[in-house]
């Protein structure tokens, strides 16, 4: 056994002149929330879960067909992501990861917007630079995505900070996945939102997987909840499969920061049933038994279960629902697929307000470079 | 309040428990401790002199500190290794580094191991393996956990100590550094000195955390607060880290909490952030007469011992001083030199009319 | 007009815009008790309030992280890094994000940060308190690079890019935060970016500083002239956007150009210049381009006088140069 340290414990009650005044936080909630999503919502966030998975499901498709260059998957965080944004009001901003096509869709992004995205095509609002899925709507107030991981956690403390300031009653939702919790922005982040109670929800879904790497090989922490207490902050674990207990959790984090209470650490646990992206292949790395395990508990189908036992949804219902889910998917891909390619002299632009002399310069060379017979000798 | 003498918080250690907690020798070990302290406290209040005459160009002081480098002296051994920060020299010093060529480094010189190339307090001594600190917060906190990784790949029982400030708690590699050492369960022990100032930020406002020990929990590792300015429970809780950690037992934080009974450094005014009683509140728990009252109650201290080891710190640091202020600076040659292992490419390739 | 320091005119220019606009706020460690440990933000907290002058924890990548969510939401704020040596924790923050937000969101998301941060060598500060990174920053699209070297420009640069729509890197030199000074126009001045300014006119070598290598070209350049060597001394001032029409004007003008940094020569701006000199003005050229700068090792702390170029350096590389055939 190894001895245990001595040690002159000082005094343990917080300190006086905190600036994170005494509410006693840290403690880590395991129980979930009592908030449960109204009833006569439920038909919609099903849907909304639905369409999430019929998008996912396509668009793992056009990337085998070579219709889009690439793509992350969410297949088993539906019930997360639709329920964490039921429970957010459309003013508060979003800082997503690039796996939260639920978030976008509850959001109202419209599908034909993100299918621009993916093809990258002249309809996209990103003008085709990002990668699928790092799309990002001002309109919707939700941020653009990076693909370094953790980089929008402390950013969305700033915007929270910012927006106090100027006195808006808005909280800012952060998305971000178990290994980010590494990151030096979740560090940085959770301790800035700490020290300034800055009204920000780190949600985040442990997918249990970052890439090949399992979750208890990412932080010997007994859950990443815990890490909370690092930064003096309330965290709770939610069952990210169960939509009432994500939604109930978040509505309270959303309660307790507008109320001046500060920032919660939220930890849906959650599986990612689908590989980490489409250049990935998960069986390299875990098993047939850890996936089924977790298939058999799908959120939608769990979702669909209750519908069916309280009498909202019937079978027939339920295929009606998938069946208009793909039509729509199909017609707004259609129209997608319809768009003219991006305009190569977008490239130029948006490096500043104003476009450089010696950007200008280089564009105008390519343009004369790209014109028709234009390198003939 | 400030005009009255403060009253020390003394130490109350019975003779039984410390010779449970350091063992029978320990008024021995205690006297050779306290003799450290004072020549760490002698030294800074020297060389703080020196820096206002412009002798040398920095320094930084660890005035408070010193009972966290020498607990860490007591209980370190020779062939484990030390990630220091910026006030741990006297830990260097302790474990053999020589006082001598550590001026040289104060002084810049040509016979500072580093060439001069670093500013003042940032020793090299490898000798006691005692790395190179850098003036980036927190950067050491990772490499001692990779260094920790490479002892037990080794089969080396050795452990390694990072030593960083309240301030390092939120930089990136304290949060990298626990977090790998946590997962692979690695022999490091984390020694944050809290010394309650991150230069002008208070550590209440560095974390909403009560004790910055308890990001320990983070990171699935225990953590402890001490009392820093008590050089017994240092030395016991840095005894136990340590020997968790060598039997295999992985990563511990340890918390020191003390005072910073001086200015961040020789560049730094803290009248114009620090509370009056501040000094008051410092003084009461200075480590060093802590310590001093200690042995003087236990019998082990009289007042003919104790100007003896002063006027012995006094000689050795004018002496030090006396021999490395005729050194030279470091020849220009030394401005070219240690880039890389074999320069690519003449250092004056180009066309500098010079 | 009032006479200050570069660090009492960096100080002015943050206290005008804080003023005028509301949406100005600073955020960095010990910027506000402590009013910064160079004093470049004195003052500002009593004046604004703790809400709009913010002592942050000890965390770069957290400074800059939460100074674009502020600018993402509106706010126009100015981050502080303490050295620039301890920015780079931020680089991704600044490479991957500030530089990128409003190209990879094709406009939607313009990210108006302002960087400021003491740079450069000349106060015995050592490997970590003395470099000079701009081409780093440079290098990166999408952001703006300054360096002024007067307090006149320090001011008038700094309330431009308060004012400017895209992410700034703004470089003090802080060798001569007090050693100079100068009049400084009251009130909202501005520099415009994209703009050098010629601070000597001659016509037989170009020789092109920024910061605080402006001082010390100029001494050599005033030196020079009991030789009857006339040297045009141009302080580019604003390194992206770069004056380029400047740089050419010059060069045509004297046939001759020594460019002077005290960053590592390998890769450093001063490249830059010569590639454009070697594109662009090859046939204006009677002797090869000479470039005076720090060597390709880190910062000495003991030899930092011999590690940064001085006049002497600077004046036989003129010297040189006008002499060759």
């Amino acid at each position: 056994m190894p001895t245990q340290p001595l040690y002159r414990k000082l005094r343990s009650e917080r300190r006086s002149n905190s600036v994170a005044d005494p509410t006693p936080s840290t403690a880590v909630d395991a129980t979930g929330a009592e908030a449960r999503i109204p009833s006569t919502d439920l038909l919609g966030v099903y849907r909304m879960m639905v369409t999430s998975r019929v998008v996912d499901e396509r668009c793992l498709t056009l990337q085998r067909q070579g219709r889009i260059g690439f793509y992350v998957p969410m297949q088993g965080q539906e019930a997360a992501q639709v329920g964490c944004t039921w429970a957010l009001s459309p003013e508060d901003w979003i800082f997503p990861a690039y796996r939260e096509l639920g978030v976008a869709l509850t959001r109202g992004v419209p599908l034909k917007l993100l299918l621009d995205q993916f093809i990258g095509n002249s309809g996209d609002a990103l003008k085709g630079r990002q990668m699928p899925n790092h799309y990002g709507y001002r309109a919707f107030r939700f941020v653009t995505a990076s693909s370094p991981v953790g980089t929008q956690i402390v950013q969305a403390v700033g915007t929270a900070m910012a927006a106090r300031r100027k006195g808006e009653p808005i909280v800012t939702a952060t998305f971000f996945g178990d290994g980010t919790t590494s990151s030096s922005d979740f560090h940085s982040g959770l301790n800035f939102a700490g020290v300034f109670r800055a009204p920000t929800i780190f949600f985040c879904q442990n997918n249990q997987w970052a890439i090949s790497l399992p979750r208890e090989k990412q932080t010997r922490s007994e859950t990443l909840a815990a890490k909370s207490v690092a930064y003096g902050i309330p965290g709770v674990v939610v069952d990210g499969t169960d939509v009432h207990a994500v939604y109930g959790a978040v509505a309270k984090a959303r309660e307790l920061a507008l109320a001046g209470g500060g920032p919660t650490l939220i930890e849906a646990q959650v599986y990612r049933l689908g590989p980490h992206s489409t250049s990935d292949d998960p069986r390299r790395y875990r098993s047939d038994e850890e996936l089924n395990a977790w298939k058999a508990k799908d959120p939608i189908a769990r979702l669909k279960h209750e519908l069916l036992a309280d009498g909202q949804l019937t079978e027939e219902a339920d295929h009606e629902v998938w069946e208009s889910t793909k039509a729509e998917v199909a017609k707004a891909l259609a129209a997608s697929e319809a768009m003219a390619p991006v305009q190569p002299r977008t490239m130029f632009e948006d490096v500043f307000a104003h476009i450089p002399l010696a950007l200008e310069e280089q564009r105008d060379q390519f343009e004369a470079l790209s014109a028709p017979g234009a390198t003939k000798p | 309040m400030s005009a009255t003498e403060p009253v020390l918080v003394p130490l109350e250690y019975q003779e039984e428990e410390l010779t449970t907690l350091i063992g029978p020798d320990w008024a021995d070990r205690l006297l050779h401790a306290y003799r450290w302290m004072v020549l760490g406290r002698t030294l800074d209040a020297r060389m703080l002199g020196l820096q206002r005459q412009g002798r040398i160009g920095f320094y930084g002081p660890a005035t408070g500190q010193e009972a966290v480098s020498v607990g860490a002296w007591m209980v370190s051994k020779p062939q484990d290794w030390i990630f220091p920060g910026l006030r741990e020299q006297l830990l260097a010093l302790a474990r053999g580094h020589s006082l001598t060529t550590y001026l040289h480094h104060l002084f810049a010189n040509d016979l500072d191991p580093a060439r001069g190339r670093q500013m003042p307090c940032h020793p090299t001594a490898r000798e006691v393996h005692y790395v190179s600190m850098s003036s980036v917060i927190g950067t050491q906190i990772s490499q001692a956990v990779g260094t920790a990784y490479a002892l037990r790949h080794k089969r080396d029982p050795s452990v390694a100590f990072a030593f960083f400030g309240d301030g390092a708690t939120s930089s990136n590699d304290f949060h990298a550094g626990l977090n790998l050492a946590g997962v692979l369960d690695l022999p490091v022990v984390f020694c944050c000195t809290n010394n309650q100032w991150a230069i002008s930020v208070p550590v209440e406002r560095q974390s909403a955390v009560a004790h910055l020990s308890e990001k320990a929990t983070a990171y699935g590792m225990p953590g402890a607060t001490v009392d820093g300015t008590d050089v017994v429970a240092v030395f016991a809780s840095l005894n136990g880290a340590a020997e968790k950690a060598r039997s295999g037992h992985g990563p511990t934080m340890l918390e020191f909490v003390l005072y910073r009974m001086t200015p961040h450094s020789s560049s730094d005014d803290p009248t114009r952030y620090q509370a009056k009683d501040w000094m008051a509140r410092a003084q009461a728990h200075d480590p060093v007469r802590r310590l001093e009252d200690l042995l003087a109650r236990r019998g082990a201290l009289d007042e003919a011992k104790r100007a003896l080891i002063a006027l012995d710190a006094d000689g050795e640091v004018r002496g030090a001083i006396a021999t490395a202020e005729k050194v030279g600076p470091p020849l220009s040659e030394s401005l070219t030199t240690d880039v890389l292992a074999s320069p690519p490419a003449p250092a004056g390739t180009g066309s500098d009319g010079s | 007009m009032t006479e200050l320091t570069l660090v009492q005119a960096v100080n002015r220019g943050l206290f005008e815009a804080m003023k005028s606009d509301p949406d100005v706020l600073i955020l960095g460690e010990d910027v506000g008790v402590n009013g910064g440990v160079f004093r470049a933000t004195e003052g500002l907290l009593k004046e604004f309030g703790a809400e709009r002058v913010i002592d942050t924890p000890l965390s770069e990548s957290g400074i800059v992280g939460a100074a674009i969510g502020m600018a993402l939401y509106g706010m126009k704020p100015v981050a502080e890094i303490q050295f620039v040596d301890f920015i780079y924790p931020a680089f991704d923050q600044i490479v991957s994000e500030l530089a990128k937000f409003r190209y990879r969101s094709g406009g939607q998301y313009p990210c108006h940060v302002v960087i400021r941060t003491p740079y450069g060598g000349g106060i015995k500060g050592g490997l970590y308190h003395s470099q000079s990174p701009e081409a780093y920053f440079a290098h990166t699209a999408g952001l703006k690079v300054l360096i002024p070297s007067n307090p006149a420009d320090a001011k008038g640069l700094l309330l431009t890019a308060i004012h400017d729509e895209d992410p700034v890197l703004f470089l003090e030199p802080k060798r001569i935060y007090r050693s100079v000074t100068g009049e400084v126009p009251d009130g909202d001045h501005r520099v415009p970016f994209g703009l050098a300014s010629t601070v000597r006119e001659g016509s037989d070598v170009s020789v092109f500083a920024y910061g605080a290598m402006v001082p010390v070209a100029a001494q050599a350049v005033d030196a020079l002239g009991a030789e009857g060597i006339h040297a045009e001394l141009i302080d580019l001032r604003s390194l992206v956007p770069l004056d380029e029409k400047a740089l050419l004007a010059s060069v045509e003008k004297t046939g001759r150009a020594v460019i002077v940094h005290e960053a590592p020569r390998f890769c450093g701006y001063g490249a830059e210049l010569a590639a454009i000199l070697a594109e662009k003005a090859l046939y204006s050229l009677k002797a090869p381009v000479v470039r005076v700068t720090g060597f390709d090792t880190p910062f000495p702390y003991a030899l930092e006088h011999l590690y940064l170029p001085n006049a002497e350096r600077v004046a036989h590389a003129i010297r040189t140069t006008a002499k060759a055939a």
